[in-house]
């Protein structure tokens, strides 16, 4: 045995890191304060994508992300058995579109960027997009297709990483809230207090979507992850006519923004089951899951833009969630500068689903003491803007 | 002047609209049917008069007075075709016009006190074959009765539970269709024991009992066989409903082997109780208690300050029950309490009344084993067609507690109807595989922000055009 | 055998005679009575079944009748997903039957959403 672990959140970050540490020979408890794949990780599109990130470490393991997906499917499905149902991975590519000129021009400087950090971002006419995706609006400028861009069903995936893990030897605790630090003889973090009981570990790793600012806060160490609130609509099912994911080019500004208003860019998918779904808004209010119809509205508008045939198509449903984000939208993976023992996997904002096995690869290989496949310092807990922005909200 | 907004115009909704009147306040009454009644009123159209429509109704004098009394008040606006689509906060969202339309107009209302009385439909348990054409829900049969003269079928079975399956086997052999049985799976001694060992309290309630007992007017009532403790089991046929099998159950609904019968018939009403419509008061935030009911106290207030609730949302109990239950929400939602003197016949009554319910929950309610009639193939959820093998293989395979997450590991209840039929029974059938029985994430099937589809157009339209959007009444 | 409107002159409740509308379905005309619904016109035909499930293929009709279940949708004018239940008939209606293209889990397993 390498040591044990005790893993907090059984959303897909915490799932994920439990399977490659399990299979890693680690001892891995994971625990979970309402049940697997609950929050977060069950209430959006199950985004794999490389066309919204721009240079940087963030695309750097997205891309690893995504070719790590490309065999995780099979590879999951033997690891759990055939019965479980299907991840639904699909490489479907991504086609952004520009409404006007002026988004046409920024839409292409950004896919220039990208292209050189080598992603496959091919420009389209207007003319070559509506060919791809026949539903788009005329008034479309230009667009860019991304064939990178992939999709899985979050929920899941998140529970496949999870039964993967418990085959591997996890053990799995729901209902189980995570009220303090234990500490050992030596006042060193030792594993943590819960609602049933004391569970002790060599090492705890929080990897609580939203949460997990609070939790790093229980156990002692210091973490500006927080809730940024999202609605998402789902269509009646209906007979295909959207074969890509398909996004307006306000898109690529949301994910960064530090705007706390209403803001909303459009991303329209078909699903396995015949559903469509329509994003998303972003909200900086805290855990309020109350129904925003102004936010549902803005959505609408900006999605019959795009694609007018869905005018006539029946809303059934909204997922209202809360994405895990960081100060500066970039992940945070790695050791709490201060407090021994005491790990990060969280703030994967939007794309956790597609960042989950990298991320988890990345925990091990530092929690290992190896070196991992992409540089690891962008995304320390101890860099220089979280800690700066720490400094500016306390 | 105070406005009173009321959602259904049921018997609950109307007594409430009637007493809010009374009380002094403007009324506005929603209905998302083309004219006011609710199921348990279910209609006629104008367009087709019939001199004797009574015959198919109980309490059709309580029902005509209350809508002319309403009808013809300009204080009271009744808004049918009202589909009541969010609830955010206060504002209540409405689209109105023809029901799944595209182009509906957009309605924001704020009103200072509503009064919940959305009302409730069949429980209908799964059962091998239930989803083939020509098993219709009992509620269903009746209405196509009673709003269109429809019979579902020359031979049919009604099976199920409670005293509401007497009517409806009624409506059915008024309107020529044979009966071959109705199929009660409470066990005889069970309704005799719970119906009589109080007699006392029933000859209180006589008209209810009238209803129950002796509903079925005389000359139909030798064609109506009534068979407690059995249940349909399973359904056959092709394309449509061809036969059913009927078997004997022990008290906890488990069939017994060797009991099945087969009878041919060609349409099976079938209903096990009934479900709250509950989506409406949850969104606006009213608490549900353990019986899955929304809590009121003796003023039929909810957790909500300024919302009420009455009628089968509160508590199964029948129309006496949501009469009594509307005229006091409506009373005290237009500033008087349940106390006043003028409410006392109300009180009674909805005592009364109550006390009947409870009776009818513990001689009618659901048996712990009705699962064993299910197979690996039957369908559960109807819209996704998830069959009973497929969510008990998931729950295994995944072991998930939490609904949510089993809901989209095994699509049952996603569908467009959003887990209106299935809901209940999918919680159960989970809640099997999890330690303590029951789903430990506290997700409810009962919850629905948007309370019925709205077109993404429409939903798109309300902001291209605010002017359309603040046609608010406040008090 | 199957659903049936009852009729006028035996009916019980004594109607009075209605107007009589013809709705196309499928590209069949069929009567009914200026009043009911798009279900009540089609089950007085003896039409239980106006939509094949994405899954399974199979045949759905009218079920609950009060709005509640949305088995009974069909394609009016053009419209989708409108309840046969809950839409009064106007004459000339056209109803086509719900023919969603069959979602097969075997694609899906294999190209993943579909």
């Amino acid at each position: 045995m390498k040591g044990s672990v005790i893993i907090v959140g059984a959303g897909i970050i915490g799932a994920a890191c439990a399977r490659t540490l399990s299979r890693r020979g680690l001892d891995v408890t994971i625990v979970d304060a309402g049940a697997s794949a609950g929050a977060t990780s069950s209430s959006g599109e199950g985004n794999l994508l490389v066309s919204d990130k721009g240079p940087g470490a963030e695309l750097e393991l997205a891309q690893h992300s995504l070719r790590l997906w490309r065999t995780l499917a099979p590879t999951l499905e033997s690891e759990i058995g055939r019965d479980f149902p299907s991840v639904e991975f699909e490489r479907k590519g991504g086609i952004v579109a520009a409404l006007d000129a002026q988004q046409s021009q920024a839409l292409d400087l950004f896919a220039d960027a990208q292209r050189r950090a080598g992603v496959d971002a091919q420009r389209l006419s207007a003319d070559e997009a509506r060919y791809l995706e026949p539903e788009l609006s005329p008034a479309i400028s230009s667009g860019v297709y991304y064939p990178e861009d992939a999709q899985v069903q979050p929920t899941i995936a998140a529970e496949a990483f999870l039964a993967s893990a418990r085959a591997a030897g996890t053990r799995v605790l729901v209902n189980t809230v995570v009220t303090g630090p234990l500490i050992d003889a030596d006042g060193k973090l030792a594993g943590v207090v819960t609602s049933s009981g004391n569970l002790a570990a060599d090492d705890v790793v929080v990897a609580a979507g939203p949460w997990a600012g609070e939790v790093a806060q229980v156990l002692g160490g210091t973490l500006s992850v927080g809730p940024r609130k999202g609605f998402l609509l789902v269509t009646s099912r209906m007979p295909r006519r959207i074969f890509h994911k398909v996004y307006d080019a306000d898109y690529v500004g949301a994910v960064g923004s530090d705007n706390h208003d209403l803001q909303t860019s459009t991303v329209i998918e078909s699903t396995a089951s015949g559903t469509v779904l329509i994003g998303s808004s972003r909200q900086n209010v805290g855990f309020d899951s109350g129904l925003d119809v102004a936010a549902l509205r803005k959505i609408a508008a900006k999605a019959v833009r795009l694609m007018p045939f869905l005018l006539e198509t029946s809303v059934i449903r909204a997922y209202c969630g809360f994405r895990p984000f960081a100060r500066d939208h970039v992940p945070v993976i790695g050791p709490d500068p201060a407090v021994p023992g005491l790990w990060y996997a969280a703030g994967h904002e939007g794309a956790g689903i597609g960042l989950a096995p990298a991320t988890a690869e990345m925990l091990a290989s530092l929690m290992l003491g190896e070196s991992p496949a992409v540089a690891a310092a962008p995304f320390a807990p101890g860099r220089a803007p979280l800690a700066d922005s720490l400094a500016r909200t306390t | 002047m105070k406005t009173v907004l009321i959602i259904g115009a049921g018997p609950a909704g109307l007594a409430a609209a009637a007493a809010a009147r009374e009380g002094g306040a403007r009324v506005v009454l929603l209905d998302s049917a083309e004219d006011v009644g609710g199921q348990y009123w279910r209609h006629l159209p104008a367009t087709r008069p019939a001199r004797n429509e009574s015959l198919l109704h109980h309490g059709w004098s309580t029902f005509r007075s209350l809508r002319e009394r309403l009808e013809g008040d300009e204080l009271c606006e009744i808004v049918t075709w009202a589909h009541v689509w969010a609830i955010e906060d206060r504002n209540i969202h409405v689209l109105v016009g023809e029901p799944d339309g595209t182009n509906r107009d957009a309605r924001v209302y704020n009103a200072a006190a509503v009064v919940m009385a959305t009302g409730a439909y069949d429980r209908t348990l799964p059962i091998p074959g239930w989803e083939l054409p020509g098993v219709f829900t009992a509620g269903g049969a009746q209405a196509l009765a009673k709003g269109e003269r429809i019979a579902v079928g020359h031979r049919v079975v009604v099976g199920g539970a409670g005293p509401f399956l007497l009517p409806v086997a009624e409506s059915l052999v008024v309107a020529g269709s044979t009966v071959v049985g109705v199929y009660e799976a409470s066990h005889a001694r069970r309704l005799l024991g719970t119906w009589t060992t109080r007699p006392w309290e029933l000859a209180r309630t006589a008209s209810k009992v009238t209803e129950m007992l002796g509903y079925v007017s005389n000359h139909v009532r030798h064609r109506i066989p009534y068979v407690t403790g059995r249940a349909v089991t399973a359904i056959q046929g092709a394309d449509r409903v061809e036969s059913v099998t009927v078997s004997a159950i022990d008290r906890s609904w488990a069939p017994i082997a060797g009991t099945q019968k087969t009878i041919d018939v060609d349409a099976v009403c079938l209903g096990h109780g009934f479900t709250p419509r509950l989506e409406l008061p949850i969104a606006a935030g009213c608490r549900v208690n353990a019986r899955r009911f929304i809590e009121v106290d003796e003023d039929q207030r909810t957790s909500v300050a300024g919302v009420f609730a009455a009628g089968e949302i509160t508590g199964i109990g029948g129309v006496d029950l949501a009469l009594a239950e509307g005229a006091i929400a409506g009373h005290v939602a237009a500033g008087g309490a349940a106390s006043d003197m003028q409410m006392r016949q109300h009180r009674v009554r909805r005592r009364r009344f109550r006390q009947f319910a409870a009776r009818i929950e513990s001689a009618h309610g659901i048996g712990e084993n009705w699962s064993k009639w299910l197979t690996d193939e039957t369908i559960i959820c109807r819209c996704e067609e998830v069959s009973f093998g497929r969510l008990n293989s998931v729950a295994e395979a995944s072991q998930a507690t939490g609904l949510r997450s089993l809901k989209l590991l095994t699509r049952a209840g996603l569908g467009i109807c959003q887990g209106r039929v299935c809901g209940r029974s999918v919680e159960e059938l989970l809640g099997a595989h999890v330690p303590g029985g029951r789903l430990i994430d506290g997700v409810s099937s009962d919850r629905r922000p948007i309370a019925t589809p709205i077109r993404l157009g429409e939903l798109a339209q309300e902001l291209d055009n605010p002017a359309h959007l603040e046609r608010t009444n406040t008090k | 055998m199957g659903t049936y409107r009852v009729a006028a002159q035996i009916d019980s409740i004594a109607p009075e005679p209605a107007t009589v509308i013809t709705i196309s379905v499928d590209g069949v005309a069929v009567d009914g009575l200026l009043g009911q619904t798009l279900a009540g016109v089609m089950l007085g035909s003896d039409i239980m079944a106006w939509r094949n499930t994405s899954f399974g293929d199979q045949p759905r009709g009218l079920f609950c009748g009060i709005g509640i279940c949305f088995e009974c949708l069909v394609v009016v004018n053009g419209q989708r997903d409108v309840r046969a239940c809950q839409r009064r008939a106007a004459s000339g209606d056209q109803i086509e039957f719900h023919r969603d293209l069959p979602v097969h889990v075997e694609d899906a397993e294999s190209e993943g959403p579909s």
